[in-house]
């Protein structure tokens, strides 16, 4: 029977980790991640969860722990943030270059200097070329669903790759909501036990992801590239099916609102998503027609969406969490070169707001929409890059 | 014996190695100087055996060691683990 429960995002995500019967849980505590191992280690230590809980020293060894687990053929889960996913990014390499279907969640927050707790996406954007994928969400009932389905999506053989699923700290990691927790058996059903695509065996001894000389080497970088494109036309389905058995579907790779018709599209990335939704409710009464897209799949980045998205619209504009310093945010960047090759691409216009934890409210992306609604009318975007909410 | 694939098709995921004997050749021929066991003084505690880097050292059934000499490159760790020092490294041409 579905049950509802009222909790923070970061036990919901250990909920997920229950109910997808992870084998091996291997993690370092970090805030505001710590609350996600801190339930695991409740659930297995009650016996609730049937798994492998290894504490380790810091979180490289977490992931190398991971890794290790997911070749002998288990499923695996580990969680961070900031500088913990930062110690780790030789090791998450390691796991998609394996392709081994790890997931983690990442309670996102800024990364230091300044030294920070609140959220911001530099720590997972950071590691956007590690060949994980990555998913943003909005609301903790995502979190669950995300969870579940990134297990299903990466264990696909036609994907065998790890995942982030990103939560932003504190919005999410530390507020409680309520969420539905579906059946177990109907989500055994959903995801089957894990069956790698070659396992680690005492009996038939093998060792992978050894040495390989420039004659192979791109060949195995071109299959990751092409994973991720299943993935891309997995995900959807994936989320399509989701909703028919358990009743949640979040918009497949971009979470769309109100776009058909809209002459502005904001583009944000998790709970900014939810803001902008309100902010075009109120822009739609002053009847501003604009609409809110969320970019809920980072990577692999859904390019043919946002083909689609600019077809009709005049205008982008663009709400990133996060800086690429000398740049913009990579939001901005990706939307912009996603689009560069088709014919009449709207104007695109750069925002940063909320780093470092600072709020982005629906009032704060209705003013971002109106100076874009301006530059819109214009025919020009005044600056590239603009900081909300600046000190002078 | 596992065949090399020639295209992108029948590759795996992520490169497989199966262990195989001596794909290098023979690398005791890299050796300088050679580990002797003296038996008389062997505790059979089989520290040698663990230590070896090379797994060039196998456990007999009365758990003494047999050097493999046609892998052995004679590091020389096992002399130096032995707490009986019932392992002498000596150079090859004496």
């Amino acid at each position: 029977m579905t049950q509802t429960i009222i909790d923070t995002a970061n036990h919901i995500a250990g909920y997920a980790a229950k109910a997808a019967k992870v084998k091996v849980v291997a993690a370092y505590p970090i805030t505001p991640q710590t609350t996600v191992v801190e339930k695991i280690a409740d659930f297995v230590e009650s016996g609730e969860m049937q798994a492998e809980y290894i504490r380790v020293e810091s979180e490289h060894s977490a992931m190398v722990a991971c890794i290790g687990a997911a070749a002998a053929g288990v499923r695996t889960f580990t969680a961070t943030s900031a500088h913990g996913l930062a110690l780790m990014h030789e090791a998450l390499h390691w796991a998609s270059g394996s392709r081994l279907p790890i997931v983690m969640t990442v309670s996102n927050r800024a990364m230091g200097a300044p030294w920070s707790i609140w959220p911001d996406f530099s720590d997972s954007l950071s590691q956007r070329d590690t060949g994980w994928l990555q998913f943003y969400c909005a609301d903790n009932q995502e979190v669950f669903d995300t969870v579940i389905q990134a297990y299903k999506l990466c264990e696909s053989e036609q994907v065998f790759l790890p995942a982030m699923v990103c939560l932003e700290g504190f919005i999410l990691s530390h507020t409680y909501m309520p969420v539905k927790i579906p059946d177990q058996e109907k989500i055994d059903d959903f995801l089957p036990p894990y069956k790698g695509g070659w396992i680690l065996d005492t009996n038939n001894p093998l060792s992978h992801s050894n040495l390989v000389t420039p004659e192979w080497y791109m060949e195995f970088r071109y299959m990751i590239q092409e994973a991720m494109e299943k993935a891309k036309q997995l995900i959807p389905q994936i989320d399509r099916e989701y909703e028919e058995l358990f009743g949640f579907e979040h918009g497949g790779l971009v979470e769309k609102y109100k776009c058909d018709d809209a002459d502005l599209i904001l583009l944000t990335m998790g709970t900014m998503g939810s803001e902008a939704k309100i902010a075009v409710d109120n822009l739609r009464r002053e009847g501003q027609k604009v609409g809110s897209a969320r970019v809920r799949v980072f990577r692999p980045f859904p390019v043919e969406e946002i083909w689609k998205l600019a077809e009709n619209a005049q205008m982008f504009a663009t709400i990133d969490r996060h800086i690429s310093f000398g740049m913009e945010g990579f939001l901005a960047t990706e939307i912009k070169a996603s689009i560069f090759n088709r014919k009449d691409r709207p104007l695109i216009a750069g925002f940063l707001a909320g780093l470092g934890g600072r709020d982005v409210t629906f009032e704060t992306i209705g003013k971002i929409a109106k100076k874009s609604l301006k530059w819109m009318r214009d025919g020009k975007v005044e600056k590239e890059t603009e900081w909300v909410n600046l000190r002078g | 014996m596992h065949n090399i694939p020639k295209t992108r098709r029948e590759m795996p995921p992520t490169p497989i190695s199966y262990p195989t004997v001596g794909s290098m050749g023979k690398t005791g021929s890299w050796r300088t100087f050679r580990p002797e066991v003296d038996y008389s003084k062997c505790t059979k505690c089989t520290l040698c055996w663990i230590y070896c880097p090379d797994s060039a050292i196998a456990r007999q059934e009365d758990d003494s060691p047999k050097i493999d000499y046609d892998y052995c490159k004679g590091c020389g760790i096992c002399a130096n683990e032995c707490p009986a020092k019932a392992i002498t490294m000596k150079r090859e041409e004496e």
